[in-house]
């Protein structure tokens, strides 16, 4: 049966189809959908573990107990998980392992755009790059295949635009693993990895990338394509896609296995024509690899190392570099649209975030913020994040400048998720090491920036099945820390207040400020929109100073004022009441005075 | 059938557009074309512009778009039309959603929303194939204003044959197959009729 797949649900029906016994991963945009859609299929254990590291352990445990596991996380999650990406190249397992990077060139979704085939080279892992959905789930298939037969952890490298493009998948069907019997492996000499057995590992490790490389000479995904013409291109992933869109007629040495590299291929590609250029998106790592090897190519010095390639940019890079006719170039239009306002990503109406970072704007304190929504409080009017570099980095930042003496109190913003995701660790040490820091712990109930998965703070599994809930509030206390209180997140001046209290003592505090995020289905059943009692309204702008997208400039002026006064977009407003609290004139409803009917 | 014919889908997060690109690329399918499809999750649904590229084609490699070759644009807000203005090719098919959504940088901060006419004189330097529909009125008249999308994807099957771009591999019955594998069976009929009325509202 041929299917639509995009690469995520690809590779979920391969890790299906390979037998897979064990999956686990943590959320991340371009990866999230992966484990969404293999949680679908019967005969599978699947799970949102509590962080990328906790996910490619559990990973291993499963294939050293004999059973095809996998793992799925986004680029910057293999950061968290690195520590266990390198014992597992060490230990190698008994059974396949694989381990999906999906990569953010361009960070449509991300905070940088690394290069994840650096570290399977650095990790000593071979590095698949699939370029279409088809390759996507066959690729996979193969990984376990090649963990099998070298005894070691195989990255399948994606990118967005794998991930998230959709192409045709001829399905098939789900090879079982063996039934059981296998008894977990007690070999000290190669799963313990104290010095005297690492020492004795690594020899093993490097013999192993040697022989990969051998059998990536005759690996099926290597492929050599004959073309008319002089110039050879070298090509993986979706430039290959691009690269053949563009120079349809050209020789072409397409890699599906990026490290290690087949040198005899590459060496005989490379006699057949006289130059190369290599497309690659971000690093040049396919090129300074293959230079490496003696071999002339050119590939950076042509197309960008930032960004996203395309076809538009690799044919304009190629035509600048003369390797195309000018006549290949597609003139934009270059129409002038007039003047256009930004649309960027903002918090949406009703969400439970809003109110404390309206308070954290007014009270003027630095804070150092985190990964999730709620980064979203950077943006005008409420401009309240004033760092933010990667997951559970805040509450560490905050402390790191309180003890730089810096004359302001900190304030630390960290998601439920995220708090469970590497917060924990961080919080720990404000206690430890005594620190004035103020965390506030921004509690909606759910990941939702990802698209609504379940945490360990939701009680639910990935699968929606009940589990224990993990209540913030008394993990917070167990820590020893002495002040700290849950309020509602609707409740503007409880925040306030809370707040301002916990500024001026001199340990760490937490503020937990719970309410589920404003789209969820519980928190729909009571949206109700507000109105303005345009009477009421002088204008004062006040309201817009939340940021609101339901809140609109009305064409009506006030008139001692001759400003705009303020209205309700019904369609958009979820009646959250945080404009109708911090209204001076009372001018906006509250949801029990509102005429609209209950939803 | 044609070589190739590449759209791109260009809205607002929330209005739609994930699964008219869904319907989109396998109505490629069905006539007979491979076909592919991208698009973005993540922060762009968080109320932000999104795009979609859908491609039909004897033989498509990219599942990407190169700016200026757009053939077909599929607007479902008037600014978001107007910010992708130059990933049109000239001459192009331009089906615009008479719908505005106000961004946070016009409602609270000091930016202007674009005029009717602003819209109407950029595109028309491009292409005299600019249609405007107004999609959330007519999928209100057909019984949900969340069908506004179907009712885009039934204009713009009607502008497409119109324009000589689909024939007889895609008759409206295969679109509304299509459609209707791809809604929940309760809202099955609501679909058709939305379907059917944005072919009615356009001029072929």
């Amino acid at each position: 049966m041929i299917k639509m797949l995009s690469g995520n649900e690809a590779v979920a029906r391969g890790a299906w189809e390979a037998g897979v016994v064990v999956a686990a991963a943590y959320p991340g945009t371009p990866s999230t959908e992966i484990l969404e859609n293999l949680a679908r299929y019967p005969n599978i254990y699947a799970e949102w573990s509590s962080n990328e590291k906790v996910a490619l352990d559990t990973a291993i445990g499963a294939a050293y107990a004999g059973k095809r596991a996998f793992a799925a996380m986004k680029h910057v999650g293999l950061n968290v998980a690195a520590d266990s990406f390198m014992y597992a190249s060490m230990t190698g397992m008994e059974a396949g392992l694989v381990i999906v990077s999906a990569d953010d060139p361009a960070m449509h979704s991300s905070q940088n755009e690394q290069d994840n085939r650096t570290f399977a080279k650095f990790a000593r892992i071979p590095c698949l790059e699939p370029s279409d959905s088809q390759e996507a789930k066959d690729m996979t298939i193969a990984a376990f295949g090649l963990s099998e037969r070298f005894d070691t952890p195989v990255m399948l490298r994606l990118t967005t635009r794998i991930c998230h493009s959709k192409s045709s998948v001829e399905l098939g069907e789900r090879v079982d693993p063996p039934p059981d019997g296998k008894v977990f492996p007690r070999n000290p000499a190669k799963y313990v990895m104290v010095p005297g057995n690492a020492v004795k590992r690594h020899p093993v490790i490097e013999q192993r990338m040697v022989d990969i490389a051998l059998a990536a000479e005759s690996f099926p995904y290597n492929r050599l394509e004959p073309g008319v013409g002089t110039l050879g291109i070298i090509t993986a992933g979706v430039a290959y896609q691009y690269a053949k869109e563009v120079f349809p007629e050209a020789p072409v040495l397409r890699l599906g296995l990026t490290w290690p590299l087949p040198s005899q291929l590459i060496r005989k590609f490379a006699e057949s024509v006289e130059r190369i250029i290599i497309i690659e998106e971000l690093d040049p790592f396919l090129e300074d690899n293959i230079h490496l090897m003696g071999i002339k190519v050119e590939g950076k010095s042509i197309f960008p190392i930032t960004g996203e390639l395309d076809p538009r940019v690799v044919r304009e890079s190629s035509i600048r570099a003369g390797l195309l006719p000018v006549s290949a170039h597609v003139e934009l239009p270059g129409i002038d649209p007039g003047p256009l306002p930004a649309r960027p990503p903002v918090l949406c109406p009703g969400c439970p975030h809003r109110p404390t970072f309206y308070i954290l704007n007014k009270l003027k304190v630095p804070v150092n913020g985190d990964i999730g929504c709620y980064t979203l409080g950077l943006i005008p009017p409420l401009s309240a994040i004033h760092t933010c570099g990667c997951m559970g980095a805040s509450i560490g930042v905050a402390h790191g400048a309180v003890k730089a003496g810096s004359s302001e109190r900190h304030v630390a913003v960290i998601g439920d998720s995220t708090f469970f995701h590497s917060g924990i660790p961080a919080l720990v040490n404000t206690v430890y090491n005594n620190s004035a820091v103020t965390t506030i712990i921004l509690d909606n109930r759910i990941t939702g920036m990802t698209g609504h998965q379940e945490n360990p703070g939701t009680g639910e599994t990935l699968q929606g099945v009940k589990t224990t809930r993990v209540e913030i509030e008394p993990v917070v206390r167990a820590l020893g820390i002495k002040h700290v209180q849950t309020v509602p997140a609707y409740h503007v001046e409880k925040i306030e207040t809370v707040l301002k209290e916990y500024l001026k003592l001199d340990e760490p505090t937490v503020l937990i400020v719970q309410e589920p995020c404003a789209l969820l289905p519980e928190a729909r059943k009571r949206w109700t929109p507000l109105e303005v009692h345009s009477d009421k309204c002088n204008g004062c702008t006040l309201c817009f100073r939340i940021g609101c997208p339901a809140i609109l400039k009305s064409e009506e002026l006030d008139e001692r004022y001759q400003r705009p006064k303020a209205i309700i977009d019904a369609s958009l407003c979820t009646g959250c009441e945080v404009c109708a609290q911090i209204c001076p004139r009372d001018a906006i409803t509250f949801r029990q005075d509102s005429e609209f009917e209950l939803a | 059938m044609k070589e190739k014919i590449n759209f791109l889908l260009a809205g607002v997060g929330g209005q739609g557009t994930i699964l008219a690109s869904d319907v989109l690329v396998n109505a490629g399918l069905a006539a007979g074309y491979q076909a592919k499809q991208a698009e973005v999750h993540g922060m762009s649904q968080r109320g932000g512009s999104v795009t979609s590229h859908v491609r039909w084609g004897k033989t498509v490699f990219s599942p990407l778009i190169g700016a200026g070759e757009v053939d077909v644009l599929l607007a479902f807000e008037k600014a978001e039309a107007l910010r992708n203005l130059n990933q049109l090719r000239h001459g192009a098919l331009a089906l615009i959603n008479a719908e505005a959504i106000l961004p946070v940088t016009v409602t609270s901060g000091g930016q202007t929303y674009p005029q009717d006419e602003q819209l109407k004189t950029a595109f028309s330097q491009i292409t005299d194939q600019a249609v405007y529909v107004d999609g959330v009125k007519l999928a209100k008249d057909t019984g949900s204003v969340k069908a506004a999308n179907v009712v885009l994807l039934g204009a713009l099957s009607a502008l497409m044959e119109s324009s000589g771009l689909t024939g007889s591999e895609l008759p409206v019955e295969k679109w509304l197959d299509i459609v209707s594998q791809r809604v929940p069976a309760k809202w099955v009929e609501l679909n058709r009729k939305a379907f059917l009325a944005g072919r009615e509202a356009v001029p072929v």
